[in-house]
């Protein structure tokens, strides 16, 4: 006998194939129309992205043709260099370059202070419960709810009684206000998951508030700290109306300079620096979900269940 | 003799809710105590206000003599193991036990000893290096009652330590707890709904219910002599077989008419008169065969269910109306259907008031 003979599936008396081992997947038609509607969808969401890159490295005259899908017929980086290097935001015609570098200042101090206040804010609220921390934990949550536009009045005339506003100091702090609640919401619920024997049985050891924070919480909570860092990164890279309002001249940060760059209304309208200077201004937040994907996924999971 | 752990009138509520009501608890030194009962009945949250992790409504505790019911965890003298093991997931074994202790700000040697010691009594050694991650369930609560160990305390406090191990460890690390217990002959104050637990390992048992202690004694005098209903029905698997009744002088008589002679039960308290009662005998109590005939109560019964369970076998039936188990040997073959005549002695048994529960 040989073993073809001893693996084939046997004939049953009706002709059928008798079932043995793992079941043969079938491609359904359910099955192909899900397929047909992803790589549909996908086309779709990908379309703008598309219409930006080949515009960016389309020539003027080219792009009059009016030709918005078509691959460039010469393609050219001049578009790329001048919304870099060059491109007028009003009178200063230094390109993104300056707003690329403030972003990045009002970006990196950000991001860690914000996320340092919330990360302490939330251990403080799932474990040091006191009198009242509930209600605080609630009017917090609360800010989230709050549209921006009715705070950014007072915070001007408070930051600038303290000779803060439009300064850095100043614009970050505004991003730390405004980036609590939702990151304290985050660290509480992920500190909430964990099991409270933990921090019982640190205390039994003798541990205080900064060890027990140090030692045991922040080593567990690096999963959500990364949850934390891409949530910020990219809400602030991307915020236009704080920058405008807080930064200050000096430190316009890249999105404000893209506005201008994009709005200017003397001249004629390069479509291709536009398109490149957005792509430049996207890229940051862009590379950060391409590289963090996978520990956003596993971040994400970890605040949700139990280790 | 002074105790180790002293609670004094203790009193816990959450909001309107009394946990723990008007406790008074004392434990001798090196004496292990069992706090059982089910869930909900407090018996965790007093080894949380012994452990000082919650803070007390009312009352006192001392440890060692001193009142520390004020004090911090640390400073009262305490290890703690709990049931999820509450290892510190990013350290290894090592820094797990010497946590507590380089928080202290101990010398570096000295933590090195004690570690090496407590891994030593609780043969952990090859782990030290080893993540929680990496241990077996049975290993990582060696490693958490190695953490208590290390601290080198006068009162241990384990709160169901084993409730979360399968049913072979669990027996296994029982043995080895007895074994430390007589080892280290530190105080132990042990909390866990299971009975076997609490029977194997208490030198004395205080059975809970809604936050009062029902009964603190011995295990033997816990398991024969229960003061009231409710420890009786709660200690013992299967239950203690129950009769209701009245009590005539030295005749109890069941609600079917059927006399039972008390003469010999040894009454905690003179019953004079009739009064309504409940009779209960363990299944082991009752003694199946001939020789049954000659005991102060005998019938016949006819077998219904037989539940084999390799080392004995339970069969139920009836007596005097009510259901009924008994326990025989496993070699006996008994049949659903079979006639069998069965007996058993009251003075073996407890008699409860129906009025109050309370042990007659």
């Amino acid at each position: 006998m040989t073993s073809e003979t001893m693996t084939a599936p046997k004939i049953g008396a009706t002709g059928a194939v008798e079932p043995r081992g793992a079941k043969p997947k079938k491609l359904t038609i359910a099955r192909v129309g899900v397929y047909a509607f992803l790589v549909i969808a996908a086309l779709f969401f990908l379309m703008p992205l598309w219409v930006m890159i080949v515009t960016s490295l389309k020539g003027l005259p080219e792009i009059r043709l009016g030709h918005l899908f078509n691959l460039p017929a010469q393609v050219t980086f001049e578009p790329w260099l001048k919304a870099w290097d060059t491109a007028c935001t009003g009178r200063d015609c230094n390109g993104l370059k300056p707003g690329f570098f403030n972003s990045l200042k009002i970006t990196l101090l950000s991001v860690p202070v914000s996320i340092v206040v919330a990360m302490i804010n939330g251990y403080a609220l799932s474990f040091w419960k006191y009198k009242g921390s509930d209600l605080l934990f609630g009017i917090l949550i609360f800010g989230a709810f709050v549209p921006y536009q009715v705070v950014i009045y007072p915070l001007i005339i408070g930051l600038s009684k303290v000779g803060l506003f439009a300064t850095l100091p100043g614009i970050v702090i505004v991003h730390t206000i405004f980036g609590m609640p939702i990151l304290t919401l985050l660290f509480r619920n992920f500190f909430a998951s964990l099991p409270p024997e933990l921090f019982k049985a640190a205390r039994v050891d003798g541990a205080g508030f900064w060890q027990i924070f140090f030692q045991i919480m922040l080593p567990m909570s690096v999963p959500i700290a990364i949850v934390a860092v891409i949530l910020q990164t990219t809400g602030i890279w991307n915020d236009f109306l704080f920058g405008t309002v807080f930064a200050g001249r000096e430190n316009m940060p890249m999105t404000v300079q893209l506005n201008n760059i994009v709005t200017t209304t003397t001249g004629v309208r390069e479509y291709n620096v536009n398109m490149a200077a957005t792509i430049l201004t996207a890229a940051v937040p862009l590379a950060v979900y391409f590289i963090s994907g996978k520990w956003f996924v596993r971040g994400i999971a970890a605040g949700a269940v139990k280790g | 003799m002074q105790h180790s752990v002293s609670i004094r009138d203790l009193s816990l509520n959450f909001g309107n809710v009394k946990v723990l009501q008007h406790l008074d608890l004392d434990i001798a030194q090196g004496e292990f105590i069992v706090l059982l009962g089910p869930s909900g009945c407090g018996k965790s949250t007093l080894l949380n206000c012994i452990a000082g992790l919650l803070d007390v409504s009312d009352g006192q505790i001392f440890i060692g003599g001193k009142n520390v019911t004020w004090e911090e965890p640390k400073d009262r003298g305490i290890g703690m193991v709990f049931q999820s093991y509450a290892l510190y997931p990013q350290m290894t074994v090592e820094r797990n036990l010497s946590f507590g202790l380089r928080v202290s700000g101990m010398k570096k040697d000295e933590i090195d000893k004690r570690v090496a010691r407590a891994a030593e009594i609780l043969q952990i050694g090859p782990l030290l290096q080893r993540k929680p991650v990496e241990l077996s369930g049975g290993q990582r609560q060696r490693v958490a009652i190695g953490r208590a160990l290390v601290r080198d305390v006068d009162v241990f406090l384990f709160d169901e330590p084993l409730s979360n191990l399968d049913a072979k460890l669990r027996s296994d690390l029982r043995v080895e707890i007895k074994r430390l217990h007589q080892r280290l002959k530190n105080t132990m104050i042990y909390v866990t709904h299971d009975q076997i637990e609490a029977l194997t390992l208490a030198d004395r048992i205080a059975v809970m219910k809604n936050g009062v202690i029902q009964q603190l004694s011995d295990p033997h005098t816990i398991y024969n002599k229960p003061v009231n209903l409710y420890v009786a029905g709660f200690i013992g698997s299967p239950q203690m077989n129950m009769f209701n009744g009245t009590l005539n002088g030295t005749n109890f008589v069941a609600e079917d008419g059927t006399s039972i002679s008390v003469a010999t039960y040894d009454f905690a308290t003179p019953v004079s008169g009739s009064t309504k009662a409940i009779m209960g005998i363990r299944p082991e109590h009752i003694v199946l065969g001939e020789e049954s005939r000659s005991m102060p109560f005998s019938a016949d019964v006819e077998i219904e269910i037989v539940e084999p369970m390799g080392s004995d076998t339970l069969a139920w039936t009836k007596i005097a109306g009510h259901q009924v188990t008994f326990r025989c040997n496993s070699d006996v073959v008994l049949k659903p259907g079979q006639k069998v005549v069965v007996g058993f002695d009251a003075g073996r048994g407890s008699i409860f008031s129906t009025e109050t529960t309370n042990r007659l």
